[in-house]
């Protein structure tokens, strides 16, 4: 299990829907019930931390990767927010402006909007945008950088330890 | 064992950097006898050290120091800040190298004489020639343990090279094998055969492959005339009246600035730091920096027209498997203006690990287009061109005007336009590379613009006249008879071929020199 906390026992609850129907919000986390992990949200709220989620996925949109790779890429942005008053506005204003932007076309805010390719054509609206670029360069390693997906793409990771890969494999195509 | 000499001890020899140029000469220079110093910016990090991971290993070895970038190179736009990838640690690059040693071709060191005139580029032909550097290039190849020379054997084909290989020759390509790689095939020289670990990239941790960190200082600091002092950036090279270098400037590890003297002194700080070394020690009698009467410090940057291709197949490839590029094609190295471009081109076997491969495949890329590609990734081949790029004035290494160190030093700023020629070549490499794996099956391929330039050269150029250039050809500048270049800033042009053979061979030949000169009293 990945480094989140559970939370359980929280007073106040607020089912908002997200397009996958998956997460719920409270007033301090997103949790995913059937995934079973909860993300406590300290610097970005979590609505903000929600939409951060679908917008993760949706830059780089991995079908086999369960929704908790992304909140872990996103648990990132959370902790510099709590550090940097600046990361923390950028990150509240971008968002602001892409729910601002989901309802004026399509009159929900943008976890809500439906279709993949109309989030993704709000995201390309916002491409060349402080908050947009600090978000996709921060995911390449937030996302990418978790050892837990590497055997999803085939990538075995550290191999000195393992005695290289002299005796594992390192000539055994034989398809050629 | 390793020595310990004093800063006011001014007969000493000292080397800025300590990589292949400045790593091999100080080793070379304190098996001669000579009391050497070599003072090097980052710390000294040994091979149990290393990790076998792409990002932490990047923070523990990676130069990280601010520069600033322009051009209408790719890396100015993606990686402003980042317009290198070398090492800032005891062995320089060649930690983190791959081990391709090849030498240049006899026509590489004429490309005015054999190109002729190419519009906007800076040719000039070498003050020396291919048959003056042979028995060096000998000497290096068996210092660095260079397979396929001396008897040593080629390194097994990994499934990489398996693909490469198979779709080469299926498009008629000739010399196709596993290489000239500085990395043991079998035990040699004390260290051990490469166990086909696939971290190359991130420092070799079973030894096999060469650096100076392994297989030089040890050397020179076990005759009692060396001395490697980490965590020591050098700020400023200083002379006397009478235009003679007396010493350097250096921070050390507490933040410090210390003096250390020098009857000398070697500039290795590879091309970037070295003519920004050389700028920011100017004075009052060399107002445009050391050695710079011809004006060509900092100039005809050359970063190799390098590129990528990976290619997607429909079974598993497990590229990063083994030995990085220990893989070559190298029948495009040759001069052959018919394809459209003067120079040539090599195609080497590359892999990154999944974390790179998401930074580098196509940067600042995203969607599902960017994603599908990197789902291939278990069945991904790579290759990777190395390609004489064109010197050109305008490409340069300049003083930021605004940007400083910690030091309140000014640091670089790399500007670089392609040449159309490079432009031409990368396009033609990018064709044939597709074409090599589409030959054995690849259901998609994708060409990959330059990284950081791992591959930086030309900066303090070699040259016959002072006007033309920094050095003479043994890397003495031609204004400050005890001032040396020992790194790739000497290449006056950039041949087609990975330079790091050639920067060891050509400090081997410059420690002869120095040698004599001493000896002689000329410094």
């Amino acid at each position: 299990m990945p480094d989140s906390k559970l939370i359980g026992g929280v007073s106040r609850r607020s089912f908002v829907k997200s397009s996958s129907g998956a997460l719920i919000l409270t007033a301090t986390a997103v949790i995913h019930p059937i995934e079973a992990w909860g993300l406590e949200s300290k610097g970005l709220a979590p609505p903000a931390v929600q939409t951060l989620i679908q917008a993760s996925r949706d830059i780089y949109p991995h079908d086999r990767l369960a929704d908790r790779f992304y909140a872990l890429a996103v648990k990132d942005f959370d902790v510099k927010a709590v550090a940097d008053p600046k990361v923390k506005a950028l990150f509240e204003e971008g968002l602001a402006k892409l729910d601002a932007a989901a309802r004026a076309a399509h009159g929900v805010p943008y976890v809500q909007v439906g279709l993949e390719e109309e989030r993704v054509a709000l995201l390309k609206r916002i491409e060349t945008t402080p908050f947009f670029k600090s978000l996709r360069s921060g995911l390449v390693t937030g996302l990418y950088n978790q050892k837990e997906i590497w055997p999803l793409f085939g990538y075995e990771g550290s191999s000195a330890d393992k005695g290289g890969y002299i005796e594992r494999g390192f000539n055994d195509l034989t398809w050629l | 064992m390793a020595a310990k000499f004093d800063l006011n001890e001014d007969g000493l020899f000292v080397i800025v950097g300590s990589g292949a140029g400045g790593g091999t000469l100080g080793s070379e220079l304190a098996r001669k006898g000579i009391k050497t110093v070599i003072l090097e910016a980052g710390p000294r990090i040994e091979m149990e050290d290393f990790v076998n991971d792409e990002w932490e290993s990047f923070g523990q070895l990676a130069w990280k120091d601010m520069r600033t970038t322009s051009g209408n190179w790719r890396v100015a736009r993606d990686f402003p800040n980042l317009p290198a990838w070398i090492v800032k640690a005891v062995g320089g690059t060649t930690i983190h190298w791959a081990g391709a040693s090849l030498r240049y071709q006899e026509h590489e060191f004429r490309t005015k004489t054999v190109y002729g005139s190419v519009k906007g580029a800076n040719l000039l032909d070498w003050p020396l020639t291919l048959a003056e550097l042979e028995p060096y290039y000998t000497k290096a190849e068996d210092k660095m343990g260079v397979t396929r020379t001396h008897g040593i054997p080629g390194l097994p084909g990994n499934n990489n090279f398996k693909v490469l290989q198979a779709g080469a020759k299926k498009l008629g390509y000739q010399e196709v094998h596993t290489g000239h790689m500085a990395i043991n095939s079998e035990q040699r020289d004390d260290r051990g055969p490469c166990q086909q670990i696939g971290f190359c990239f991130q420092g070799c941790k079973s030894g096999a492959k060469w650096s100076t960190l392994i297989a030089e200082i040890p050397k020179g600091e076990e005759t009692g005339n060396l001395e490697v002092r980490p965590q020591s950036q050098v700020i400023k090279i200083e002379h006397d009246t009478a235009g003679k270098v007396t010493g350097v400037v250096y921070v050390d590890k507490n933040g410090a600035q210390q003096r250390q003297k020098a009857r000398a002194v070697a500039v290795a700080g590879n091309s970037i730091e070295t003519p920004r070394l050389l700028l920011n020690s100017a004075s009052s009698k060399f107002p445009n920096g050391l050695a710079n009467s011809s004006g060509q410090v900092g100039k005809n940057y050359m970063r190799h027209t390098t590129g990528s291709v990976y290619g997607i197949f429909e079974r598993p490839v497990h590229m990063y498997r083994g030995t990085t590029m220990a893989g070559i094609v190298r029948d495009e190295a040759r001069n052959d203006p018919s394809r459209g471009f003067v120079g040539g081109y090599e195609f080497e076997t590359l892999s990154l690990g999944l974390p790179f491969m998401a930074a580098f495949l196509n940067p600042g890329g995203w969607g599902r287009g960017f994603t599908t590609a990197l789902e291939g990734y278990e069945n991904m081949a790579g290759m990777w061109i190395v390609g004489e790029d064109m010197p050109q004035e305008t490409n340069r290494v300049t003083l930021d005007p605004r940007v400083k160190d910690k030091t309140g030093m000014p640091v670089a700023s790399v500007h670089f336009d392609d040449h159309a020629n490079d432009a031409a070549m990368r396009m033609h490499a990018w064709r044939q590379g597709e074409a090599i794996y589409r030959a054995v099956g690849a259901t998609k391929t994708i060409p990959v613009p330059p990284y950081p330039s791992t591959h930086n050269l030309g900066t303090c150029r070699m040259s016959e006249k002072a006007r033309d250039g920094v050095v003479n050809k043994f890397g003495q500048t031609h204004d400050i008879s005890n001032l040396f270049i020992s790194d790739g800033s000497q290449f006056t042009t950039g041949g087609a071929e990975n330079p790091t053979l050639t920067i060891v061979t050509l400090a081997i030949r410059q420690a002869d020199n120095v040698a004599d000169m001493m000896a002689k009293k000329v410094i």
